[in-house]
């Protein structure tokens, strides 16, 4: 193909030239009975499972809230604008605000409360604790949360580079100084990936 | 006392850190998830008018809804008690709407899904009113505050003669500046869980003040305070939006008693920047003149500050405070006035009078600097006073010019080159900008009872809040030095109403008005354990001069021998040995002007094409008085300076003009800083210490890193781009433009 | 937040529709903007897959933004794609926000997700106050009488610069392949109507043709705070240059109108100029012809524009700057 021009002909030409699409929409669309609004849901949250009877709107953060005694995990806007609410799934950072507690069966949630092993912390847990990446404590769990999943991403390259990938967890007290204190020291301490 | 227990001033970890960073805190909402039902605010859409009808025919029917609650059926409550935290609309007694977002039903179901989705079913018939929804175009309609400021500072003042003055002055400037609404948004919503036992009522609910939320309650359903419990060992931010009883919380326990069942009401982020009080909206017009040396020689300072119509409440910003106090000026004069308009009550937000005062002020200052052609450290050098002119009292202490030495030093001023434009970093203009901050030291009676367990534990037990501030930590620290234990073995109780009254935690007065009572307490017990050692001892101490006794590690030391208070308390067959002390500051005290100061200098990068302003940067030096706790304290400096760099960039409630609405109230659209917005943050203490506030020596911290912040990034953006930006935030349509 | 039925599979109508990363659809629920009674869960449909070729790269529509921005081929073939998905919302979000998702995101219009307000697109014929109201975040290009809300993703801006198309199954099996310029409508009388997505049409694939420009291709974003914001104004730009000649140029816009906003008059000025800074200028001034401010918005004009020709800047003379405002 000579024409380098990305114009929509070029689209055209390429999608004719394609291989078979993917074919799963069929499944999306075959007509099966519809299921009721509440349903029971067996989920797997820091290696126990937990079943409950919820209803189908209920996401994640609320069956963690309301239905467990797992309150560690906060809301703070129920809308996926502060982090608040970090959780992991499948060792990912997710807002479980925006999370629906039915989609998440068959995946193993990871919480605050699953983070430290019995009395000992988790060394992030402990560096919030030594830098006081904390005041009022609300947005601490969700912090916590995401700077785990941070270092595991691999963003500590530089101190601008935690702020970025920090920036989804609004921290009102102000105390993003010292989370980045933290994380930068967990950083240091953890070995490099690979 | 050895470093281990006397760890004052030293930088220990948060004692609640563990439970914080575990998720154990338990804030309000989550005590008692079982056997709760769940409560949902139904909010008005119109401003002004009378609601005529509520149809919650399929609310009611909905599958788990248990009731809804309008003026129609609601309880009449009992008058508002007499306090400022008692705040009285809206409650649902009358059909009056008197502004969008007002609180008109509350939908109670099984589950909060059930109530959520009723909630949005009910629908409201209004006889709509014109409405003012905005101070423009209303200054016919400026009237003067009802009471006095903050219930003690004159609403106007004048010194010497302004207007002659100002018209004889060689350089002068006169300018106005505007500061729009922004809302607290702490990161805990407002949330209360209300359970009724008969006529004894018991909340769990997110408050800066658990005394005056029992107060409240006990006023409006008639009943006796001890009837009222108010439960709140964490907040998760307050910063003056948790200060009053807000509604809400009186809704709460309303509707437990309606359906008799206990009920939890948590508000939505949305809801909280209609139900809680907001900063509001200021016009401040300034006027500065200065003789050619760069002395003051007249300076006004008029605000015009927006509040709710009377039937919501009444608060005046008194943003002109500041003004009257901070700079040696022979003529002086003052004015705040107040326009009436359609929204909900605004109230103290961080630094409050003070934090958009100050960006007026130091505004100004910068202004006048400028027109002096004049360094704006050594504008302010040459103003600095010893005595605060409006009360005529001394101030208590006043390390204000160590401040400006100390942070101009660490921040490099020296460097900077005072031309508009003249410092570049690549592409970026560079700017830097620097300002004042002060704010009174507060101190109010409290009470505080320490125990001494037969184990060697200390409690400490007082009915204030740990708002983040730190509380917890610096009682601990202070009973611990007392008596001489490690900080670890002091369990602190606060947050309960069943505990030794405290104040309210907000105009940075908890550490001065708490730790006294704790420091008494413990000394009273320490004392009495030594009058236990003494008669024990007997022959042995006899005539023994008490200083020679301390205590340490569980045991009174004396010369040549020892006697464990596990043994003492035992042999008097004493559990515990207590005592409760209530600290009230001295008369001394009022006979001098107590504030705290500080240095704000910051430096930003501003984009030339896009005008986006980044702070990259920052020196404070805090005149904080005694540090309790460096770690602590230095987060709440940090804090402050963030909650500045909001204010100053990005933080804005629009109104809908047509509605009166709030038109950003969420936390996508209400814009607060993220961790990318906060650079490094250089924090000095300037510790001289206040020996006349408290016998610690404590000033407050929390408002103190607020003020000054806003103005601080202004003046830097000027010399950045030769623009000054008068209008809070400094967004960047406003720099490019 | 209404009471529905979560299905695997089910019969696309009125009332239903489809949930992938969920993260706008629960807000709009939440919010009562919609409120359908059944959400056909896609989580199990075979929609994922990054695969770059010489010709072009695929984007599964189920794949996530997290996974995409990271994804070596795109960042060595189509920089501004991963750029752009960078600069959007939180890490978490991008850890759930998907490709097909991103592109049907609705409007920030703070009129449209406050059901106490009137609003065409919410409920057509009811009336728009952003007009006349808080609309300093609005369309300056695109907009109508009816609606002036813009489009808020990042990622479509990056996809319009070049060139991408949009591949559809619809319910009743059939594929079709659809330029993104063609896929989104712009409001006109009708601003319910946003997308030529018919009910139950499922977007399956993304499609990005490869060139030289598309591998220098730059977005520039600029907002209010440093981080998780939306974009005041966007440009992604791809553009190829040879002996400082332009040889090919693709321009969009972004936050500034209701949908990405290509700016073909632009890119046809670019064609053949020298690549410096009069001709970066001149393309921006063209990139917003026939804006119209609404009253509040009307810096936009300018910031387009300067976001276009830095933009340009960078693609030419790459400094790393982009997106670190």
């Amino acid at each position: 193909m000579t024409d380098l021009n990305p114009t929509r002909r070029t689209v055209l030409c390429a999608v004719a030239g394609m291989s078979v699409l993917p074919d799963v929409p069929q499944n999306a669309l075959a007509q099966t009975p519809p299921s009721h609004t509440a349903l029971s849901v067996t989920l797997r949250i820091n290696g126990a499972d937990i079943a409950r009877p919820i209803e189908v709107r209920t996401t994640l953060l609320e069956f963690l809230r309301e239905q467990t005694a797992l309150t560690g995990t906060k809301k703070g806007c129920d809308q996926g604008s502060c982090g608040a609410c970090t959780v992991h799934i499948d060792g990912h950072r997710v807002v479980s605000c925006l999370t629906l507690a039915a989609r998440c069966q068959g995946h193993e949630v990871t919480t605050i409360e699953g983070l430290a092993q019995g009395d000992v912390l988790h060394p992030m847990q402990a560096a919030f604790v030594a830098h006081d990446g904390m005041q009022c404590g609300y947005c601490t769990p969700g912090q916590v949360m995401s700077a785990v999943a941070l270092v595991k991403e691999g963003h500590t390259g530089t101190d601008d580079e935690i702020r970025e990938w920090m920036s989804g967890n609004l921290c009102r007290c102000g105390a993003y100084p010292n989370i980045v204190a933290a994380i930068r020291d967990v950083a240091d301490h953890t070995p490099a990936r690979g | 006392m050895s470093e281990q227990t006397n760890t004052i001033g030293h930088a220990i970890d948060r004692v609640d850190g563990r439970l914080k960073v575990m998720g154990h805190a338990k804030y309000a909402a989550e005590f008692a998830n079982t056997d709760v039902v769940h409560a949902v605010l139904v909010q008005s859409t119109i401003a002004a008018g009378t609601i005529l009808a509520i149809d919650a025919l399929v609310a009611r029917s909905m599958p788990g809804v248990i009731d809804v609650i309008t003026a129609e059926n609601a309880e009449k409550l009992h008058k508002a008690p007499e306090i400022q935290q008692a705040i009285s609309f809206p409650l649902l007694q009358s059909n009056e709407v008197l502004f969008n977002g007002q609180h008109i039903a509350i939908v109670v179901a099984d589950s909060l899904q059930q109530a959520q989705e009723a909630a949005a079913t009910v629908v409201v018939r209004y006889r709509p009113q014109d409405a003012v929804t905005s101070m423009e175009g209303r200054d016919g309609d400026q009237r003067k505050p009802s009471k006095k400021l903050n219930g003690k500072f004159e609403i106007d003042s004048a010194t010497g003669d302004f207007s002659s003055a100002f018209e004889a002055a060689p350089v002068k400037i006169s300018a106005t500046y505007k500061t729009p609404v922004e809302h607290h948004n702490p990161m805990e919503p407002h949330a209360t869980i209300a359970a009724w036992s008969g006529d004894k009522l018991k909340v769990w609910t997110a408050t800066q003040g658990i005394s005056g939320t029992q107060q409240t309650l006990a006023g409006f359903f008639g009943l006796a305070e001890n009837d009222v419990t108010v439960i709140c060992p964490f907040v998760g931010g307050g910063f003056g939006s948790k200060g009053n009883t807000w509604t809400p919380v009186t809704l709460a326990a309303m509707a437990a008693r309606h359906v008799k069942r206990r009920v939890k009401l948590e508000i939505t982020r949305e809801q909280m920047f209609f139900s809680n009080g907001y900063r509001p909206q200021t016009r401040q017009a300034l006027k500065l003149a200065a003789d050619r040396d760069g002395k003051l020689l007249a300076l006004r300072h008029d605000g015009v500050i927006a509040t709710a119509m009377p039937g919501a409440g009444e608060f005046a910003e008194p943003v002109a405070l500041i003004s009257r106090m901070l700079y040696a000026c022979p003529n002086i004069s003052t004015s705040h006035r107040l326009i009436d308009i359609n929204q909900s009550l605004p109230t103290y937000m961080r630094g409050p009078g003070e934090a958009s005062g100050s960006f007026a002020l130091e505004s100004g200052m910068d202004e006048l600097a400028v027109a002096l052609d004049m360094d704006p450290v050594a504008l302010r050098m040459r103003n600095l006073i010893d005595s605060d002119a409006s009360e005529g009292k001394p101030f208590a202490s006043k390390p204000l010019a160590e401040c400006y030495t100390k942070a101009a030093e660490a921040f490099g001023w020296s460097r900077r080159t005072p031309a508009p434009r003249s410092m570049k970093n690549g592409r970026m203009l560079v700017g830097m900008g620097m300002a004042t901050t002060s704010y009174p030291t507060n101190r109010m009676k409290a009470s505080a009872e320490v125990a001494m367990l037969q184990d060697g534990t200390v409690i400490v037990r007082c009915g204030t809040q740990d708002l983040g501030t730190g509380t917890y930590t610096t009682m601990a620290q202070v009973a611990a030095a007392e008596l001489g234990v490690s900080p670890d073995r002091v369990r602190v109780e606060l947050g309960d109403s069943r505990l030794p009254k405290a104040p309210v935690s907000g105009g940075s007065m908890t550490t001065a008005s708490v730790l006294p009572a704790v420091q008494e307490a413990a000394t009273a017990v320490r004392e009495a354990l030594f009058d236990m050692a003494l008669k024990a001892k007997g022959d042995q101490w006899h005539n023994l001069d008490r200083t020679a006794l301390t205590l340490d590690n569980g045991a009174v030391v004396g010369p040549n021998s020892q006697l464990g208070i596990t043994d003492l308390l035992a042999q008097a067959s004493l559990p515990s040995l207590s005592r409760k002390v209530e600290a009230t500051p001295s008369d001394e005290a009022d006979t001098f002007s107590r504030h705290a100061f500080g240095a704000q200098f910051a430096e930003v990068h501003v984009d030339p094409d896009f005008g986006t302003v980044r702070v990259k940067r920052w020196v404070g030096a805090f005149d904080v008085g005694r540090v309790i706790n460096a770690k602590t304290a230095r987060s709440q400096l940090i804090g402050g300076i963030v909650f500045g760099i909001g204010m100053a960039l990005m933080e804005e409630t629009r109104t809908d003009r047509a509605s009166g609405r709030f038109a950003n109230a969420n936390i996508a659209d209400y814009l607060i800083p993220v961790s990318a917005d906060i650079p490094d943050i250089n924090t000095i203490f300037v510790e001289t210490g206040d020996p006349i506030t408290t016998r610690l020596g404590v000033k407050g911290i929390g408002e103190l890193p607020t003020v000054g912040a806003a103005a601080a990034i202004a003046n830097a953006v000027y010399h950045a781009t030769g623009k000054r930006i008068r209008d809070l935030p400094i967004r960047l349509d406003k720099v490019m433009a | 937040m209404h009471a529905f039925q979560l299905i695997a599979a089910g019969t696309p109508g009125a009332g239903t529709t489809f949930i992938a990363g969920g993260t706008d659809l629960l807000q709009l629920m939440k919010n009562n903007v919609i409120a359908p009674d059944q959400v056909v869960d896609l989580a199990g449909a075979h929609l994922r897959g990054i695969t770059a070729t010489s010709i072009e790269l695929r984007l599964g529509a189920l794949e996530t933004m997290a996974d995409v921005a990271a994804h070596p081929e795109v960042r060595r073939g189509w920089p501004a794609i991963s750029q752009a998905l960078l600069l959007s919302a939180s890490p978490q979000i991008r850890n759930m926000g998907t490709m097909g998702g991103n592109l049907l995101q609705r409007t920030r219009c703070v009129y449209f997700r406050d059901t106490a307000f009137a609003c065409n697109k919410r409920h057509p014929g009811s009336g728009c106050p952003a007009i006349a109201g808080e609309n300093r975040e609005h369309a300056i290009l695109g907009a109508s009488d009816s609606c002036i809300a813009t489009h808020p993703s990042d990622f479509p801006v990056a996809l319009m610069a070049m060139g991408a198309g949009v591949a559809i199954t619809a319910a009743g099996g059939g594929t079709r392949v659809v330029p993104l310029a063609d896929f989104y409508r712009l409001p006109g009388d009708t601003p319910e109507i946003e997308t030529i997505l018919q009910p139950g049409d499922v977007i399956t694939q993304i499609v990005v043709p490869a060139s030289e420009a598309a591998k220098r291709s730059v977005y520039m974003k600029v907002r209010d705070r440093s981080s998780f914001a939306y974009a005041l104004a966007s440009a992604a730009v791809a553009i190829e240059i040879r002996d400082n000649r332009i040889l090919h140029a693709g321009i969009a816009l972004g936050g500034v109108a209701p949908m990405p906003w290509r700016a073909a008059k632009a890119e046809q000025a670019l064609i053949g100029a020298t690549a410096d800074a009069a001709a970066f200028e001149h393309a921006g001034r063209l990139a917003t012809e026939g804006a119209r401010a609404a009253g509040m918005n009307a810096y936009k004009i300018a910031l387009a524009q300067r976001a276009v020709t830095r933009a340009l800047m960078e693609a030419a003379h790459p400094t790393a700057e982009t997106g670190v405002l």
